[in-house]
């Protein structure tokens, strides 16, 4: 029995640990190969660590070439965007929680339906919707497009957490003097906060990684975003492996730290969804 | 006492100042009625207004556009040609090429993700030393930007600067160490495979989730009862996660038969459009050759077979209930 | 302080009505109960008067202000729940002082209010803990120091006890009543316990589908119910019921019961001759003497260390009979058993007390 006890523990180990190498292995590559100087790139191709390590392609993704404007804007469009649908998201998952009205089941058709069709397909009119208005190739239709597709998920994540809430202290707080609002403000999202954060790093992380959208609505380098950018450089300069596996990892970055903040919160988020105050 | 005047959603406010006790028989006034069931629209209306704008409206938008030719570098374009755009399709042979690829793509994708996402979330599911670590690391995967995932294995296929064509043909398995990505024969693999790396755990977390919920004195029950490992694995896990494997893969075959980037990145549809799907078609109709009337036609096509989709689901669960 | 006038209160529930028409007047400084089943109403129209729910019909006049147009916050009430409905994040101190916190009121006066209370109460020591370090029972005081702090026109409280256990449940009604009596405040108490309607009340509101089925001191309650509901719903061990005729018997009347046994009464009662009659006695005033009463096999034996409650078999029917006297009597054997006459409740075929 503990021979067996034994092995069964060796095989799991084994098993896990083969998970972990296959999942860290394509980013172990992209970091390698950023840190590969240019005259060993080919020479060494398939080497698992270089002979000689260098920054040189980091610092030439950070001086010369437009990168940091890649980042920069991927940062306050993903920032914006988290912070917006987060407020929307509060206010309509707040709504679902909270009351009982004929328009909910409405609502809550109309948001479980944008999850379900191709977005892709929205790509031809939202193009031509937003030239009009000037939008197309600028942040903020980026930011337009990205909350509006972002609020029916973060509002069924929000709605869930509210649900974890008891109705009872909103009622308290308006029996103490408080309108709905304020009592909604003061008492109920303070006691929110993990679930905000929740939807913050998931909205951040959505629109970090979008592309089909960027790549359509912008067209110059001054609003490419980071997806957009890394596109264009790598069509562009199809030979500077170094350069782009760099670039790569930098747009990693953020994207893992928001995750890793995250990641607890999402098997409890998904299993329960309820927050014992 | 001080009155606070708080400018909330639903602030209408009203002062009886009069005594009164003649007990008519009236009830909560209309202006405060309205007051009290206008706040969950208020609360809801600003979310409930941008994706009305910004999703339902260019849906019917681009509905229309199916049945005019949109072209935008063509300033002469916008006129309704009826049917043109579905008949230029049914003739299209990429067209229905992109509808098995679809099929392809979305099979072998789930299928792949849902099995190692399975057994990766059984080895999850018991506590073990190391096991916070492992599951944050092996979860990585899903942190990672569709596009980047898609561009990191573009690189590791290419033989120039990747290992695994030299890996494939020191094992045995390529004739030479090719870039998958260019042979027109097995070139859908290469997005797959990042798929599946970048999918399994989704399937992991929502299986992990699911079979945590599971109550674990069943468990033990069954164990004093007699069931080995494999038994209890039948009996108590797998009609436990029934109903969500069913919902997820359902849902998520949707999904990821829709999930164009990863394709658009790492192989632009070719070659020569032989890695085509239905969606990655629309966006490079639509992206690179400016045809919006065409592309929405496609999406026109798509969105058909995605309520035909839905609502064989909705009468197999009718069915299904009906026999439970 | 205030009175509270309720008015032809309807309720409904989109086309669900859940309460039916009431009308109650509650004195300035009393201390009224509402208690029933659950689904009978009674924290419907608590609610009501709170503003938590929309009035359907009628009128509801706090202190002479009729308040049915007024938000929850603009009422001037003060209400405890079962579930306490602390804030979570803010200290002891805070939750109590939040009210007036949002009246902008000044620091000190803030301040005071909050020492008084928390002496009152016994919280002087727990102002700066969080809920979540505090015991049931330290909760449930900390949220009547929040509505004290208010000096409001009415307490509503909603079951505040239900989520104890016995114990804390028996010492925290003691410390409502000492409460009540100190600070003379008008209170409406909803509960589903008897118990603590008859200690707590000054008078009884008994609810029960909607309606209100009788208003009462609790002694009313308890000797002169108004129809079968009140009557099985107050008291306990529950008052025993049985049918039977009523007939002339002899030279006064009795109640003749299904296997022909005739159960003597006092007097007579507003009621026909053969007419069909529900009897209605306590177990406590079931007598268990030597003296002229009916030989009754005992089935069950319930000591409960302060009585004994004897089921026993008698009149055709069941009947549960609860003394105070040392029983040393074995289920099977035999206890002579009456019916004081003057102990009986009468009630006809509707369920109305009669007489």
């Amino acid at each position: 029995m503990t021979r067996r006890f034994i092995l069964g523990t060796i095989a799991h180990r084994l098993a896990i640990l083969a998970y972990v190498a296959v999942a860290l292995f394509p980013l172990y590559w992209l970091l390698k190969v950023s840190v590969t100087p240019n005259d060993l790139l080919y020479s060494e191709g398939v080497r698992m660590w270089p002979s000689r390590t260098s920054f040189e392609h980091y610092a030439f993704v950070l001086e010369h070439s437009d990168f940091p404007k890649f980042f920069k804007n991927s940062v306050i469009v993903s920032a914006s965007t988290a912070f917006i649908v987060t407020i929307l998201a509060s206010l309509a998952g707040y709504a679902l929680s909270r009351f009982a009205f004929r328009g909910k089941y409405w609502i809550v058709v109309l948001m479980l339906l944008t999850q379900m069709f191709p977005l892709v397909m929205l790509v031809a009119p939202i193009f031509k919707m937003l030239a009009p208005l000037g939008l197309t190739n600028s942040l903020t239709g980026l930011v337009v497009v990205y909350v509006a597709f972002n609020v029916p998920f973060a509002t069924f994540l929000m709605q869930s957490f509210f649900d974890g809430i008891p109705k009872d202290l909103e009622e308290a707080a308006m029996i103490d003097g408080a309108t709905r609002f304020r009592a909604f403000r003061q008492i109920i999202l303070p006691l929110t906060l993990p679930g905000i954060a929740a939807t913050l790093g998931f909205v951040f992380t959505a629109a970090w990684s979008e592309l089909l959208f960027a790549l359509m609505l912008i067209s110059g380098v001054d609003a490419s975003t980071f997806p957009v950018g890394l596109l264009t450089f790598v069509s562009k300069f199809s030979v500077d492996f170094g350069q782009m596996m760099a670039a790569g990892v930098m747009a990693l970055i953020p994207a893992c730290l928001f995750f890793l903040l995250i990641q607890r919160y999402l098997v409890q988020g998904l299993t329960a969804g309820a927050v014992k105050g | 006492m001080g009155r606070i005047h708080d400018q909330g959603p639903a602030e209408v406010h009203e002062e009886v100042t009069t005594a009164s006790l003649t007990a008519t028989r009236r009830s909560t006034p209309v202006l405060r009625r309205l007051a009290v069931a206008s706040e969950p629209y208020l609360y809801s209306a600003p979310a409930v207004i941008l994706i009305a704008a910004v999703m339902l409206v260019p849906l019917a938008l681009g509905f229309s556009y199916a049945f005019r030719d949109v072209k935008l570098l063509d300033p002469f374009s916008g006129g309704f040609v009826g049917l043109d755009h579905f008949r230029e399709l049914m003739g299209d042979k990429t067209f229905f090429r992109a509808l098995k690829n679809t099929v392809f793509w979305a099979g072998a994708s789930v299928v792949l993700q849902f099995s190692f996402g399975l057994i990766l979330a059984l080895l999850l599911d018991r506590p073990f030393r190391g096991r916070a670590i492992a599951q944050a690391l092996v979860f990585l995967p899903w942190a990672v930007p569709s596009f980047l995932s898609g561009l990191n294995w573009a690189w590791m296929f290419n033989p120039v600067i990747g290992p695994i064509p030299h890996w494939l043909f020191a094992l045995g398995l390529a004739d030479a160490p090719d870039n998958i990505l260019s042979d027109p024969h097995n070139a859908m693999w290469g997005p797959i495979i990042a798929n599946v790396w970048w999918g399994i755990p989704f399937f992991a977390i929502t299986l992990l989730a699911a079979l945590q919920a599971i109550p674990r004195d069943l468990y033990e029950a069954a164990s004093i009862d007699g069931a080995n490992a494999f038994q209890r694995f039948r009996s108590i896990t797998l009609p436990f996660l029934a109903p969500t494997i069913a919902i997820t893969i359902l849902l998520r075959t949707v999904w990821i038969a829709n999930f164009a980037d990863l394709i658009v990145v790492m192989t632009n549809g070719g070659p020569a459009d032989r890695t085509q799907i239905v969606a990655s078609y629309i966006f490079t109709q639509a992206f690179r050759r400016l045809d919006f009337g065409y592309a929405s036609a496609i999406a026109v096509v798509l969105l058909i077979l995605l309520m035909a989709y839905a609502l064989l689901i909705v009468l197999l669960r009718q069915s299904l209930l009906k026999r439970a | 302080m205030a009175s509270i006038d309720i008015a032809a209160i309807h309720k409904s529930y989109g086309s669900i009505p859940v309460l039916h028409g009431v009308d109650l007047t509650i004195r300035d400084g009393e201390f009224v109960v509402l208690v029933g089943p659950s689904g009978c109403g009674k924290s419907t129209l608590l609610r009501m008067i709170a503003g938590l729910e929309e009035i359907s019909a009628g009128e509801i006049h706090i202190g002479g202000v009729c308040v049915n147009d007024l938000q929850p916050k603009d009422r001037d009430i003060a209400m405890v729940f079962q579930s306490y409905a602390l804030y979570p994040h803010m200290s002891v101190a805070d939750n109590m002082s939040y009210s007036l916190r949002l009246r902008r009121a000044a620091k000190e006066v803030i301040a005071g209010k909050i020492a008084t209370a928390a002496t009152t109460l016994g919280l002087e020591n727990l102002l700066q803990r969080r809920p979540r370090a505090l015991s049931g029972g330290q909760r449930q005081r900390v949220a009547m120091g929040r509505a004290i702090v208010r000096a409001p026109k009415a307490f509503l409280f909603d079951e505040p006890l239900s989520n104890l256990d016995a114990r804390l449940r028996e010492q925290m009604r003691g410390e409502i009543k000492r409460l009540h009596l100190r600070l003379g405040a008008t209170s409406i108490y909803v509960t589903h316990d008897q118990i603590e309607a008859m200690t707590l009340a000054d008078r009884i509101v008994a609810m029960n589908a909607g309606l209100v089925q009788q208003v009462g001191s609790p002694l009313d309650l308890y000797a002169r119910p108004a129809n079968l509901f009140v009557a099985g719903f107050i008291g306990s061990p529950a008052m025993n019921m049985f049918e039977g005729t009523y007939r002339a018997h002899g030279a006064g009347f009795a109640v003749i019961t299904k296997d022909g046994a005739a159960i003597p009464l006092g007097r007579a009662y507003p009621c026909e001759d053969g007419t069909s009659v529900t009897v209605g006695i306590r177990p406590e005033h079931v007598a268990i003497s030597s003296a002229g009463g009916v030989a009754a096999p005992v089935d069950l034996v319930e000591p409960t260390g302060f009585g004994t409650i004897l089921h026993l078999r008698a009149f055709g029917t069941d009947l549960k009979a609860f003394t105070l006297e040392r029983q040393t009597v074995r289920v099977g054997e035999n206890l002579p058993v009456a019916l004081p006459p003057e102990r009986l409740h009468l009630f006809d075929a509707q369920g109305i007390r009669l007489g």
